[in-house]
Parts: C-alpha cells; sequence; structure tokens
C-alpha cells in the first residue's frame, strides 16, 4: 500500500493543488511565480479568443464524435454476433486499428488524405467529384477528417459492447419472438435496455476523452504546416486554429509559450467541466441506464 | 440466429437408443425453403461485414501500397506502386537511427511495464482481499483518481522534473510508474475479488503470511489479468507521444518511435514513400504483439468495460 501512498501524494495530490495555486500566479518556469490573483481566469473568459476557438473545436469533436462511434461500435458488434462462421477474422479487423499508434495513425490519414498526392481524392475524382475537399489542408474540412481518423479506432469500444451484446440473456428474445416482436421493437426494448450500462460508460469515458485529445491533432497540425517541433507552438492547430482542441492549446500556452500559470488554469478549467460533466451524466443515468437485477421497463 | 438440435427427450430408452435418436434429429435435412432463407441471410450477413472490413483495411492497404513506392511515385495520383521498392525498409534505416529509437521505446515501455505489475499488485491485493480500517476510503480515492484527466498534474510534475534535472533524460516516463497507477490498480483488484477465499484461508491455516498468499497464491491465480494489465501498459508507453514530447524533445539520442516519426518528414522534407514505411515498422510491434496475446487483449477490454 505505501508505494501507492506516496505516488498518490507525490504525483497526484501534491500536483493538484499546485496547479491549482500556479493556476492564480504568472510563471515562466524561470524566474519564481508570481502573484496574480484570478486573472489568468479572467483573461481566459473575457479577453481570449483562442481560448474560445478551443473549446468549440473540442465541443465540435466530443458532439459529433462520440455518439458517432458509441453507434457504429454497437453497430459493428451488432454485425459480428450474426455469422456462424468466421466472426474471429472480422472481430480482428475491426479492432486491430484502435492498437495502431496514434502518430502513425495521424502521419497515414495525413498521407491519404492528401488533397494533391493521395489516393482518397485521387478515387473521389475518379467517382466524378471535380473538386474534392482538400482535407487536413482545410479549415472547413479538417474537423471531419480528424472525425473520420478518429472512428477508425472504434476497435475497443466494439469490443465491449460484443460483450455486452453476448450479454443479452437469449430468453428475453425468445420471450419477444412469442409477443411477436419486431426486430426494431427487440432492439429498442430487449437490447438497448441490456447494454445501457455498456453506453453510459462509452459516454463518460469518451467525453473525458475529448478534452484530452492531443497527439492526432499536434501531428496532423504540424505536418500539414510543414514545420518542425521548434515551431510546433505556432503552428499546432493548424491549418487556421480549425485543429486547436483544448489539450493542444494547453500544450501550446505552457509548453510553447511558458505560460505555465495561464496552462494551469486551462487545466484548472478542463478538470471542472469535465466533472461536471460526468456528475450531469450520472445524475440523468438513473432514467435511463439499467442494470441488471433492476428489472426491464 | 443460432440452431438448436433439440436435446434428446429424458425417456426409458436405454441411452444409446437415445444417442441415435438425437443423431437422426441432427441428420433430417431441412425444408428446402428454410434452407434456402439460411444461406440467403448468411450471404447477406457476410456481404455486410465485408464491406465494413474493406473500410477498415483501406487506410492499412494504402499505407502498404505507399510504402513501397519510389519517392517519386508517391507524389503521384497513382495508387499501385509500380516498381516495388521493398528496399524502402531497408533504406528507413539508414535514414534515420531506427534502431536507437526502438531501443529507447522499447526501455521506456518495458520497465515502465514491470514497475506498474511491481507496485500495483500488492495495492490491488490489500484493496481486495485484506480487512482494514479506510479501505473503502482507499478504493474511492484510487476511482477518483481514475477519472482525472493527467493534464491537472502534469504542469508541477514538470516542474518538480526541471528541479530534479531529470529533462531530457528517460526518468521521467519510467520511475511514476514504480508509484502505481489508478487503471491498473483498479483492474487487477476486481479481479482479485472474483478468486473465492476459501483459496486463501487454506494457506492461512497453514501458517502463511499475507505476503506469501499473495505471491503463491492470487499471483498464479491472476496470470490472466496480471498479463492483461502488463500488455495494455507495454502498448500505452509504446504508443505514448506526449509524455516524450514533454521530457525528451530536447535531445534527439533519446528519442522515441513516436516522436522521431513526427520529426521524420521535418528531416526530411516529405518523403511520404519513407514516412510509411517507418509508420508499419512502428506498427508491427503492436500487431505482433496482438496475434501472440490475442486473448489477453479481448478479454482485458471487456474486462475494463463491463466491470466498469
Amino acid at each position: 500500500m505505501s508505494p501507492w501512498i506516496v505516488g498518490f501524494l507525490g504525483f497526484i495530490l501534491y500536483p493538484m493543488l499546485a496547479t491549482l495555486y500556479f493556476s492564480f500566479t504568472r510563471y515562466d518556469l524561470l524566474s519564481t511565480p508570481e502573484w496574480y490573483g484570478i486573472q489568468n481566469y479572467v483573461y481566459m473568459f473575457t479577453k481570449d479568443p483562442n481560448f474560445w476557438v478551443a473549446v468549440r473545436n473540442t465541443l465540435w469533436i466530443i458532439v459529433f464524435g462520440v455518439p458517432l462511434s458509441i453507434g457504429l461500435s454497437i453497430l459493428t458488434a451488432w454485425m459480428l454476433t450474426k455469422p456462424r462462421r468466421g466472426a474471429k477474422v472480422y472481430r480482428t479487423i475491426f479492432f486491430l486499428p484502435s492498437l495502431a499508434p496514434p502518430v502513425a495513425v495521424a502521419l497515414a490519414f495525413v498521407f491519404i488524405f492528401n488533397p494533391a498526392t493521395g489516393p482518397i481524392n485521387a478515387v473521389l475524382t475518379r467517382l466524378g467529384w471535380s473538386d474534392p475537399p482538400l482535407w487536413f489542408f482545410d479549415a472547413q474540412w479538417s474537423k471531419p477528417a480528424m472525425l473520420i481518423l478518429t472512428l477508425w479506432g472504434i476497435g475497443g469500444t466494439m469490443i465491449i459492447f460484443l460483450a455486452g451484446l453476448l450479454d443479452v440473456p437469449q430468453q428475453l428474445y425468445e420471450a419477444a419472438d412469442i409477443e411477436g416482436a419486431t426486430g426494431w421493437q427487440k432492439f429498442r426494448h430487449v437490447t438497448l435496455p441490456t447494454i445501457s450500462p455498456v453506453i453510459f460508460f462509452t459516454l463518460v469515458t469518451g467525453v473525458i476523452y475529448g478534452f484530452q485529445f492531443f497527439t492526432q491533432a499536434y501531428v496532423a497540425s504540424i505536418t500539414v504546416s510543414g514545420s518542425s517541433t521548434s515551431q510546433a507552438a505556432t503552428s499546432v492547430g493548424a491549418p487556421n486554429e480549425s485543429l486547436m482542441f483544448y489539450s493542444v492549446y494547453l500544450w501550446q500556452q505552457g509548453w510553447g509559450n511558458f505560460r505555465m500559470g495561464y496552462a494551469s488554469a486551462l487545466a484548472w478549467m478542463m478538470f471542472l467541466v469535465t466533472m461536471a460533466c460526468t456528475l450531469i451524466l450520472v445524475k440523468t443515468s438513473k432514467r435511463w441506464v439499467h442494470y441488471a437485477g433492476g428489472g426491464f421497463r | 440466429m443460432r440452431t438448436r438440435v433439440p436435446a434428446a427427450e429424458t425417456s426409458p430408452i436405454p441411452s444409446s437408443a437415445a444417442a441415435t435418436a438425437a443423431l437422426d434429429v441432427r441428420a433430417r435435412p431441412l425444408p428446402p425453403e428454410e434452407q434456402r432463407r439460411r444461406f440467403l441471410r448468411s450471404v447477406a450477413t457476410h456481404s455486410m461485414l465485408i464491406v465494413t472490413s474493406l473500410m477498415f483495411l483501406l487506410p492499412m492497404v494504402f499505407v502498404l501500397t505507399t510504402s513501397v513506392m519510389t519517392d517519386q511515385q508517391s507524389l503521384t495520383r497513382r495508387i499501385w506502386p509500380d516498381p516495388f521498392v521493398w528496399s524502402n525498409f531497408l533504406d528507413v534505416f539508414s535514414r534515420i537511427d531506427l534502431w536507437r529509437y526502438t531501443l529507447n521505446t522499447m526501455l521506456i515501455a518495458t520497465l515502465s511495464t514491470f514497475g506498474i505489475v511491481l507496485s500495483c499488485v500488492p495495492v490491488a491485493y490489500a484493496l481486495s482481499r485484506m480487512q482494514w480500517r479506510g479501505r473503502q476510503a482507499a478504493f474511492i480515492l484510487v476511482l477518483a483518481t481514475l477519472m482525472l484527466p493527467f493534464q491537472v498534474t502534469i504542469v508541477p510534475l514538470y516542474v518538480i522534473f526541471v528541479r530534479l534535472d531529470w529533462i531530457n533524460t528517460l526518468l521521467p516516463l519510467i520511475v511514476p510508474a514504480f508509484f502505481g497507477d489508478a487503471f491498473s490498480i483498479f483492474l487487477l483488484r476486481q479481479f482479485f475479488l472474483t478468486i473465492p477465499e476459501e483459496m486463501s484461508d487454506a494457506a492461512r491455516v497453514d501458517g502463511a503470511s499475507e505476503f506469501q498468499i499473495m505471491i503463491r497464491v492470487i499471483v498464479p491465480l491472476a496470470k490472466p489479468a496480471i498479463a492483461a494489465v502488463a500488455l495494455f501498459n507495454f502498448l500505452y508507453n509504446w504508443n505514448d507521444f506526449f509524455g516524450p514530447l514533454l521530457y525528451l524533445i530536447g535531445n534527439n539520442r533519446l528519442w522515441t518511435l513516436g516522436l522521431a516519426l513526427s520529426e521524420f518528414r521535418t528531416m526530411h522534407h516529405v518523403e511520404w514513400n519513407l514516412t510509411m514505411a517507418a509508420s508499419l515498422l512502428f506498427m508491427l510491434p503492436v500487431i505482433v504483439l496482438f496475434f501472440l496475446a490475442q486473448r489477453v487483449f479481448v478479454e482485458g477490454v471487456t474486462l475494463t468495460g463491463v466491470k466498469g
């Protein structure tokens, strides 16, 4: 127990409180932190346009990404319950991409979606789309491209749903058959309530993960802007701040501009918001999450 | 739809006769109409799955084909490599010090995985199989840290490592692992709870200490869970980018594969063929690991979701 206590105090509790303290200071790592009151927070909400850009981008990826990845995970998992043979092969194909290193995935997708040399637009033009999107090079299309990138890695979520679907008691389906339920009715009133705890779990982790989304956006940005790490601080978020997600902005402020105090304030704001989102989800979950033994409506 | 062979009726017929009866039931051909319906359904299922598989495979196919193109061809829109340049995979090694980056990544991933297992097993044991005051409170703390975004702790940790003069060394990426990790503790605890208490009691009667019970009884029984924890941590560290970006960026001798790859293009302009070849080499160990330990992976992922 004791190493973990040390670990908890040293690596979690102390840093959390220290972050809170730093968030009320100006601190550039070199000089000692200088007390700044709530100015960091005031600046964040009233004077910093980039903060709101980062918030909007992050909300975008959460609002579209989380429901889509849950829906597609359920769909692919459901498909995997159907065949009598070969399910394992398909499962491997769907699951493997989720294990790939994010840096490699980001590079691969930037190349695949490259408007001039990438295969996607080559195919799209051949299909008759004369001016296909510029994807990662266009602020309008970079987030949809990023969304496709994240959806490619839903394998882990899918496996969890697959286990959930296989856990649905067979008798419930048989009972529904006897009552003459249609396929959709069976899904809505038997499958969905039974897997609702899994949906809840993926929803909460999806929101938390959305705020931490970093590597893919960072790599895609510095790749399309053609800059090296020493210039990364100015080019992250490219094109045109469209990939400036919350964690990327935090990194830029802290490690690009050495505004550690402001980065700490951003971190605490992120902590509060994710906590609030989780609490809201937990509160509403009582209405739609059914735990086994709780009976079905 | 799963087909069910009706179980042999429990009847006074001798067992051999019952067996042949059951065989008869299985052998009876389905009506042609039903056979046709099943065949069509199976065709529909598989074509649906094959189309989806293609969508998942396509990016990998493009990466693979690009990785064996010539530099010029990778800058054109032609999709099929002509000629195939397999030597790209060797050229990558001469272009950047891939061995060094692989070794660094391997070192970080192995040592921190070792640290996680070493530190998390005793904590999970104490949280699940020992009775003590405050156990519940400690478990709630573990759960709370599970939800904590790492960004909330990263600034002061960075400051600490600056003070310790650990920046641009591997230490910040390895040492914290020896102090436990909430997710691994949680996973192990959930598994330890499923082991019957009688196992420990039997050892206790024989006079074993708690430490001995943990090492001799629980750890051997919990091998699948420990394997899953080790695998997840290895993979996490192999794939991690943020940590190395923060702590190693100033010392390119210690770069990990992720860092080197993100810089690859800037060192050598855009050589997409080599970039894709390097990306593939970076993914390869993960794929190999998956096929070696497929069951551990799938069961481990399931454990996190269902129990969470």
